[in-house]
């Protein structure tokens, strides 16, 4: 059980919604707009948390669960999340089944909140969330136990430390375990092609519905959770690639950060040029990340140097 | 040295000019004449053989002597009774057989004929072949070659037919290919100089082959060409293909064609024997044989097609020559004498189909009755050809069955031959309900028939092929012994 | 040289799994064309000699695997007006499934063989796993034409198994082998053309008058 510094998470908590703005800034670009500032998300947390909330009578204190549980449950998982080069606050070995049990934690107390609301949107958007849920995360898990099964280390620490140094020796195999990470990475936080988050549209909303009846201050929580679990699989894939790790502790810290930047530019790039897939096929794009992990398990463990 | 070429490019030649003549006549002047041409070629090469070509890759050993002269014969006498075909075929739309109402017209003749000859020129090219990359080329060249013909009378039957017959043909014949590499990883396991795919070569190399990949080979080999010779389970284009197309094709295909991919395999399985892997060889041979027995027996009981009821028959004679390499020794010699036995007599059986087809119009077996007494001459010989193709006295096929069956009880495989002999009993039971009641009766008079006194171009090959078959059966004449000992003596290397 | 190696024989995997995966026939086609571009790049990788055998080889492959047989079926696709949707019998995830089973049998397979140390370890289980995609696509997939071109992605794996393990056909057999792949594939062509005339579709499924 090594221990890391609380560097990683006291840097996830100040910067976190600076990745949403990135993402949106990037997209305004795109589009040849200037956009919101980079800082939007704070003020708009800010904001939500001075304001007073509405709630619906048929909602109980289970509504209270998704964002507030939720958001504990996110950050408790930044403890085991490395930055490039910097290890986690805490990890131990099999800490990534515990990373993911939390987020599946905060995913599903969401659930339960968008059917609290008893409207039958949020649970149209529960029950598509939870479909997409249910084929990334054996992606999720499949890629990093490929790692494990070869690196034979077993903390996220560790295995991010063994993916960064496959890509100089099995680079087809580190490429295709990114690859699916990437793809984890855009389907969990509800980005294109699988999700738009600017979309108005009820109907082709999957995760902003399900959190459409919070108002006040839970919509803040909420709003500051999509940063956090943005920040958690942002920083799991910049852990990942060799280029942002560095050792040095103030130096390592730059580079990883410029990493995370990286990610969100390339987010907002991705969400630029490609449009939203149909449903039905979400799992198969699902169902290629997952072929792409599995190949890179087979390449790495099977097919013998 | 240019027997072999000639043999080879003599009917490719024939093909291309018979795409290029514009009248019926010349071309079908052409094939005659290159039918006859070659076939004394092959005679001469019987009593000769010719030198092997491109230093042994082409050359004739006993097996392509033997196979190449039945192909030959075959051939000739299929020629003339195509002639009489193509003569007798209508131009333009012709009612359907099999559905009422239907029509269907007839490819180009100009296809027909020089798709013969290129399909008669691929399978000489396999007789001839010792390198196995050629062997492969020349194996897939007869499968698309044969294609256009099955498609002669162009309904949507046939259209099914063909595109079965391709896909699984040509997916039989790739996995062929792989065995070819896996052979040639055999003959050279520790990435030493690499042998040449030639037979004779590998044969010398027989003792260093690599078994476990000989093994994979061998495999990949019986079920790649395993299925052009129509082999169960992967004999499902088969039935189709030979009861689709026109009768002169369905003659050629079961008597030409599934010998030259038997030719194939033996050349294959020559390799395992030579290596010491000849129980693993009759292994496969006797599962292959059994099960083609097997599913002929089944589908034969209760047909109601004849040109299928032939076919399955070919699966089940395809199925005794396995049978007989599976059991081995003697069994082998017997097993070459039932190939030349069986393609005289399905050649002869189709040929009369043809004739039966063409008066009766349809090829229901509960439809044609009396084909004794309409046709005088084609009657008595599909009976004939009953007793020939179940194996009776006293003609060639029963000679080699047998031959097979004492093979089997030589070698003290009681419980085989006895599997053996119950389903040839099972297949004779579903062949003769088909072939008595169609014999026998009055012919039916409500107009489906047209009695048309028979052309002796109609009768006479049938007659000639019958006639070959008794002769076979009462002696087998001294040279196709010694060329049939000399075959099986190669068995074994 | 050897990771550009084991990179190649990577995509070619992938390229596999993007025919099991997609249902659009285009798509098929052009990872065909992707295939036969790779295998004919493959030989100036491998650590032999560079022959002018290879490079009439490696042309051919190009030319005939990489343009005139998408080339081709791109015309018989038109000539069929049909709708340009994979047909399958088993469905696309299923299908991914099945063929992540296949190559993880694949790689057994391929080391319960004993073969030669010069050939690189992925190119083995990748060539086999082109096979059995091959294979499974004939079986899985409805229309006539992506059963003919499944058949050439089969050939493309008995192709890549030669690479793989190192055995080079003389060039006269090599040249038989493709012009055999040319009229396998034209005739092809022309029956599917055919079908579509006589039936209206080309559903092998329809396909089911003759049974006994």
């Amino acid at each position: 059980m090594a221990d890391g510094s609380m560097t990683n998470v006291f840097l996830a908590a100040v910067l976190s919604p600076l990745l949403l703005g990135v993402i949106n800034r990037t997209k305004a670009f795109f589009a040849g707009r200037k956009g919101v500032p980079l800082g939007q998300a704070y003020y708009d947390a800010a904001k939500l948390l001075r304001k007073g909330m509405v709630l619906s009578r048929t909602t109980t204190p289970v509504f209270w669960l998704g964002p507030v549980a939720g958001l504990a449950a996110m950050t408790s998982a930044l403890l085991f999340v490395p930055l490039g080069g910097l290890p986690a606050a805490v990890s131990f070995p099999g800490d990534w089944i515990l990373l993911a049990g939390l987020l599946a934690l905060a995913r599903f107390l969401t659930v339960l909140s968008a059917l609290d609301t008893g409207s039958s949107f949020e649970g149209m958007g529960a029950s598509r969330e939870a479909f997409f849920a249910s084929l990334t995360e054996p992606v999720f898990l499949s890629a990093l136990a490929a790692l494990s099964l070869k690196g034979g280390a077993s903390s996220l620490n560790d295995l991010c430390a063994f993916a960064s140094t496959l890509f100089a020796e099995n680079l087809p195999a580190a490429v295709l375990v990114a690859a699916a990470l990437f793809i984890v990475y855009l389907t969990e936080n509800a980005r294109l092609p699988v999700d738009d988050p600017n979309t108005h549209l009820e109907l082709t909303m999957i995760h902003e519905v399900m959190v459409l009846d919070h108002s006040g201050p839970l919509f803040g929580y909420v709003v500051y959770g999509t940063a956090v679990k943005l920040w958690i699989f942002g920083s799991i894939v910049v852990s990942v690639c060799p280029l942002f790790r560095a050792a040095s502790a103030p130096f390592g810290v730059l580079v990883a950060l410029a990493g995370l930047l990286a990610v969100a530019v390339l987010t907002g790039v991705v969400e630029s040029v490609m449009a939203r897939l149909r449903l039905l096929r979400v799992p198969l794009l699902i169902a290629g990340a997952g072929v792409s992990a599995v190949v890179g398990a087979i390449l790495l463990t099977g097919v013998g140097r | 040295m240019t027997m072999i070429a000639a043999l080879v490019l003599l009917p490719l030649l024939a093909g291309l000019a018979a795409l290029l003549v514009r009248r019926d006549g010349p071309r079908r002047t052409v094939l005659l004449l290159t039918a006859f041409v070659h076939l004394g070629l092959s005679a001469s090469a019987w009593r000769r053989a010719p030198a092997p070509l491109w230093n042994g890759w082409l050359a004739l050993d006993p097996a392509g002597r033997l196979f190449l002269g039945v192909t030959s014969l075959l051939f000739a006498v299929a020629a003339v009774y195509a002639v009489g075909f193509l003569a007798r075929e209508e131009k333009g739309k012709q009612k359907d057989a099999d559905e009422a109402g239907a029509f269907f017209l007839n490819g180009p003749e100009a296809i027909f004929v020089g798709c013969l000859l290129f399909f008669f020129s691929a399978m000489t090219f396999v007789t001839v072949c010792q390198h196995f990359g050629l062997l492969w080329v020349a194996v897939e060249a007869t499968t698309l070659a044969s294609a256009p013909l099955i498609y002669f009378h162009r309904n949507h039957r046939s259209l099914e037919a063909v595109w079965k017959y391709l896909v699984v043909c040509s997916v039989g014949i790739a996995l062929a290919l792989v065995g070819n590499l896996f052979l040639a990883v055999a003959a050279a396991p520790n990435g030493g100089p690499a042998v040449p795919l030639v037979l004779s070569e590998i044969l010398n190399q027989a003792g260093h082959l690599n078994v476990p990949w000989l093994r994979a080979a061998l495999v990949f080999f019986f079920v790649g060409y395993g299925t052009k010779m129509g082999l169960a389970p992967m004999h499902t284009w088969l039935p189709d293909a030979h009861s689709e197309s026109p009768s002169v094709v369905s003659a050629l295909l079961s008597g030409a064609l599934l010998n030259c991919a038997f030719l194939a395999l033996w050349r294959a399985a020559q390799t395992g024997v030579a290596a010491g892997q000849a129980a693993f060889v009759q292994d496969l041979f006797l599962i292959l044989g059994l099960a083609s027995l097997a599913v002929a027996a089944v589908f034969i009981l209760g047909q109601t097609d004849f040109k299928r009821l032939l076919a399955y028959s070919s699966v089940e004679h395809m199925g005794v020559i396995a049978f007989g390499m599976g059991i081995g020794g003697s069994g082998v010699f017997a097993a070459l004498l039932h190939s030349v036995n069986h393609s005289l007599v399905k050649g002869m059986l189709f040929l009369l189909a043809g004739n039966i087809l063409a008066a009766y119009r349809t090829k229901a077996v509960a439809q044609v009755r009396g084909v004794s007494r309409l046709l005088p001459v084609t009657g008595p010989l599909w009976l004939a050809g009953f007793f020939a193709i179940s194996g009776m006295p006293p003609f060639g096929t029963f000679l080699s069955e047998l031959l097979i069956v004492k093979a089997g009880l030589d070698s003290g495989r009681w419980g085989v031959t006895g599997v053996f002999l119950l389903l040839l009993t099972l297949v004779f039971i579903g062949m003769s309900r088909c072939f008595l009641n169609m014999a026998q009766g009055r012919p039916d008079g409500n107009g489906l028939v047209s009695p048309t006194k028979e052309k002796r171009i109609a009768f006479l090959p049938s007659l000639f092929l019958g006639a070959l078959s008794l002769w076979l059966g009462l002696t087998v004449p001294g040279f196709l012994q010694r060329l049939l000992q000399e075959t099986a003596a190669r068995w074994g290397g | 040289m050897s990771a550009w190696d084991q990179a190649l024989w990577v995509a070619f995997i992938l390229l596999n799994f993007l025919l099991l995966g997609t249902s659009r026939l285009s798509v098929c086609v052009r990872v065909l064309s992707a295939q036969g571009f790779l295998l004919a790049a493959l030989p100036w990788l491998s650590s032999s000699a560079i022959t002018g055998h290879t490079v009439v080889l490696s042309a051919a492959s190009a030319l005939l695997k990489g343009l005139v047989f998408p080339w081709f079926f791109m015309r018989a696709l038109d000539a069929a007006e049909v709708r340009r949707e994979v047909e399958p019998y088993v469905g696309f995830g299923a299908s991914l499934f099945v063929g992540l089973a296949a190559l993880g049998f694949c790689v057994w397979l391929a080391r319960a063989l004993p073969h030669p140390s010069a050939v690189s370890n992925v190119a083995l289980p990748a060539s086999l796993f082109a096979l059995m995609t091959g294979l499974f696509l004939i079986v899985s997939r409805k229309k006539a034409i992506t059963q003919a071109l499944a058949y050439l992605v089969m050939e493309n794996g008995a192709t890549a198994l030669g690479m793989a393990l190192l055995h080079w056909e003389p060039l006269v057999v090599e040249l038989g082998i493709l012009l055999d792949l040319f009229a396998a594939v034209f005739v092809m062509g022309i029956a599917v053309y055919h079908i579509n005339r006589e039936f209206d579709h080309i559903d092998t499924d329809r396909l089911n008058y003759l049974k006994d």
